[in-house]
């Protein structure tokens, strides 16, 4: 392996320099560069649809089994968390997981060192991570609730009448997508945060699986409270087709809440990613 | 041009450089000599903003590297650790570097063609051999075509072809008038590479001069003697306070290794004793000014280790194949 060609050695950088537009350019080649990205939305996109239809196929073909009236009144109250409930529960974790990996393995491979030389001001690199893995996720996911919501409802249509011109269904599906993708920039956030793949996803699931748990144990009075703002507790009553009696939230005050815990952790995020060294 | 001013880097208490200064100057080879954990890497992290220094600025072209504008366009470096996603292609890697600075596609083929790397592009980067990642390194680090370059440890682990291939690599860009900071542990490489070496022990500037003066400043010279008669010229020189190491028996019997004594004061003790020699050979030893300047730097150095060292290097001197071919081409 010899070689030499020759170098030309321009001393005045030639041409514009690199702009935002131009760093977008750059994550997303390393997005769709890397196996584990494509495969981890792969997974993502089976678990939703794919347990969207085996959950609603069983329910369907076991529906005057034990517990039929209480699943009678959420299938009434909230068609769309009742068809759609079980994938993006399931399928939260697959975007947990992506949202932690797309930082950490940058740390656990060391390409953060190349990618920080080549933007030395760090913030601009989480930005258009950020943005890019928005796009990317908000479309994926859209795509699945929606595909989720009408395979679904088509399983289920016996039973539960529902389609996207009723009131709060469409916000509800949209919202999904939206649940999933700001989740995705929270995962994000956090493994920023920790950078070692294996601790930020077990925090990241920690937050959102874990924490819901635990609020339950506390006394009902302030529990319930703590509960409704937990970021997950509160991020997925956009899912839900109407107000529950007893929400303290409305659909859009709870994604709200979501997103403010988002940009709070993306923000220490990139305080920190500034401050460290990498 | 590289300046470095007052760095200071502080892991916990320890400081892993300790008020450095210096200046890399365009158009030559620098070398950046130090013994393992002298604070080489730190270092070089200093100046490229990876790490903040608690002290001092490292200025690149009077700015700092965080002040850079698509810097790859003005520095390129090799780093010691890894920067490569196993599972991505030497070509998208390099896709996406020259993305962040707006450079052309067409880039990164030309600097895959620089280091060889056409026919292996589009594989993962973790299949690579340990040569192919240090040419996808230099690839990286000429991506913007920089009139700056940091390599750190360049040649580490490389086989004599790689070796050749870097170090003459180097050479053609300082002739270009680049700037080439190179750091290295090893004084013998640093020898045929550098025009200019700074040395640093214990995150300290020990001396920085050329490297012919940093040779020639050698008061560790050592004298090569070869006679029938080893036993009782070995005997002598002890006495008159020299040290003396044996050759191996591969190399002949009667093979000696003097350090502590003039050429000439060896030649008469064995006059005076009337032994036959067949060589007499002085010989400045590299390593042996290089331990010698920092003998009170080494991190991990272990007590007696230096005088070893520094005995059985010059034997060994100019038998390294890679250094014998570099020396005759030189």
């Amino acid at each position: 392996m010899t070689t030499t060609s020759p170098v030309t050695p321009t001393r005045e950088p030639a041409g514009r320099h690199a702009g935002f537009a131009n760093l977008l350019q750059a994550e997303w080649t390393k997005i769709r560069s890397v196996r584990s990205t494509v495969w981890t939305l792969v997974i993502f996109v089976v678990v939703c649809i794919g347990f969207t239809a085996l959950i609603g196929w069983l329910t369907e073909t076991h529906w005057d089994g034990p517990r039929a009236a209480a699943r009678d009144v959420r299938a009434v109250a909230d068609p769309v968390g009742f068809i759609l409930g079980t994938g993006i529960g399931l399928g939260q974790l697959a975007i947990c997981v992506l949202g932690v990996l797309v930082i950490t393995s940058e740390y656990s491979t060391g390409v953060i060192r190349a990618s920080l030389l080549a933007v030395p001001r760090r913030i601009p690199v989480l930005a258009a991570k950020a943005m890019v893995f928005a796009v990317l996720l908000l479309v994926v996911t859209e795509i699945v609730a929606f595909c989720s919501f009408f395979v679904g409802s088509a399983i289920l249509h016996a039973h539960v009448q529902v389609s996207l011109s009723d009131s709060g269904v469409t916000r509800a599906v949209i919202g999904a997508g939206l649940y999933l993708t700001v989740l995705g920039l929270f995962a994000l956030a956090i493994g920023t945060m920790i950078r070692h793949t294996a601790g930020a996803i077990s925090t990241a699931i920690g937050i959102v699986f874990v924490l819901p748990i635990l609020s339950g144990l506390l006394p009902s009075s302030w529990g319930a409270h703590i509960n409704a703002y937990l970021p997950e507790q509160a991020g997925t009553l956009i899912t839900h087709t109407q107000e529950q009696s007893g929400d303290l939230l409305s659909p859009w005050q709870g994604f709200g809440v979501l997103c403010i815990w988002t940009v709070l952790a993306l923000a220490v995020a990139a305080y920190l990613l500034e401050r460290r060294d990498a | 041009m590289i300046e470095a001013r007052d760095l200071t880097k502080l892991y916990g208490p320890k400081a892993a450089v300790d008020h450095l200064s210096f200046t890399v100057e365009p158009g030559r080879v620098t070398g950046f000599l130090g013994p393992n954990g002298a604070g080489k890497s730190t270092t070089m992290r200093l100046i490229l903003g990876l790490d903040r220094p608690q002290t001092g600025v490292a200025l690149i072209n009077g700015r700092r590297y965080r002040d850079l504008r698509d810097p790859l366009r003005t520095v390129g470096a090799l780093l010691e650790a890894k920067t490569v996603h196993p599972g991505r292609t030497a070509r998208n890697h390099l896709l996406f570097l020259a993305q962040t600075q707006g450079l052309p596609a067409s880039r990164v083929e030309e600097v895959l063609a620089l280091v060889g790397l056409q026919d292996v592009a589009d594989k993962r980067a973790g299949g690579f051999s340990l040569g192919m990642s240090q040419r996808l390194g230099v690839a990286v680090a000429m991506l913007g075509d920089p009139e700056i370059l940091l390599l750190d440890e360049p040649v580490n682990g490389l086989d004599p072809e790689g070796v050749l291939w870097i170090r003459n690599l180097m050479k053609k860009l300082a002739a270009e008038g680049r700037t080439i900071l190179v750091s290295s542990h090893l004084m013998n490489e640093m020898a045929v590479t550098a025009d200019y070496l700074i040395v640093i022990g214990r995150g300290k500037l020990i001396t920085e001069a050329s490297t012919e003066d940093v040779i020639a400043r050698s008061t560790d010279k050592s004298v090569r003697v070869r006679t029938p008669d080893a036993d009782r010229l070995a005997d002598l020189i002890t006495a008159a306070g020299g040290k003396v190491v044996r050759g191996a028996p591969a190399e002949g019997a009667g093979l000696l290794t003097v350090t502590g004594l003039e050429s000439s004061r060896v030649g008469e003790l064995a006059a005076s004793a009337s032994i036959v020699l067949h060589e007499l050979t002085p010989l400045a030893s590299l390593e042996g000014a290089f331990m010698e300047l920092t003998s009170g730097s080494v991190e991990f150095g272990v007590p007696g280790q230096h005088q070893a060292n520094a005995g059985r290097d010059p034997a060994n001197a100019g038998q390294d194949p890679v250094n014998a071919g570099e020396g005759s081409a030189r």
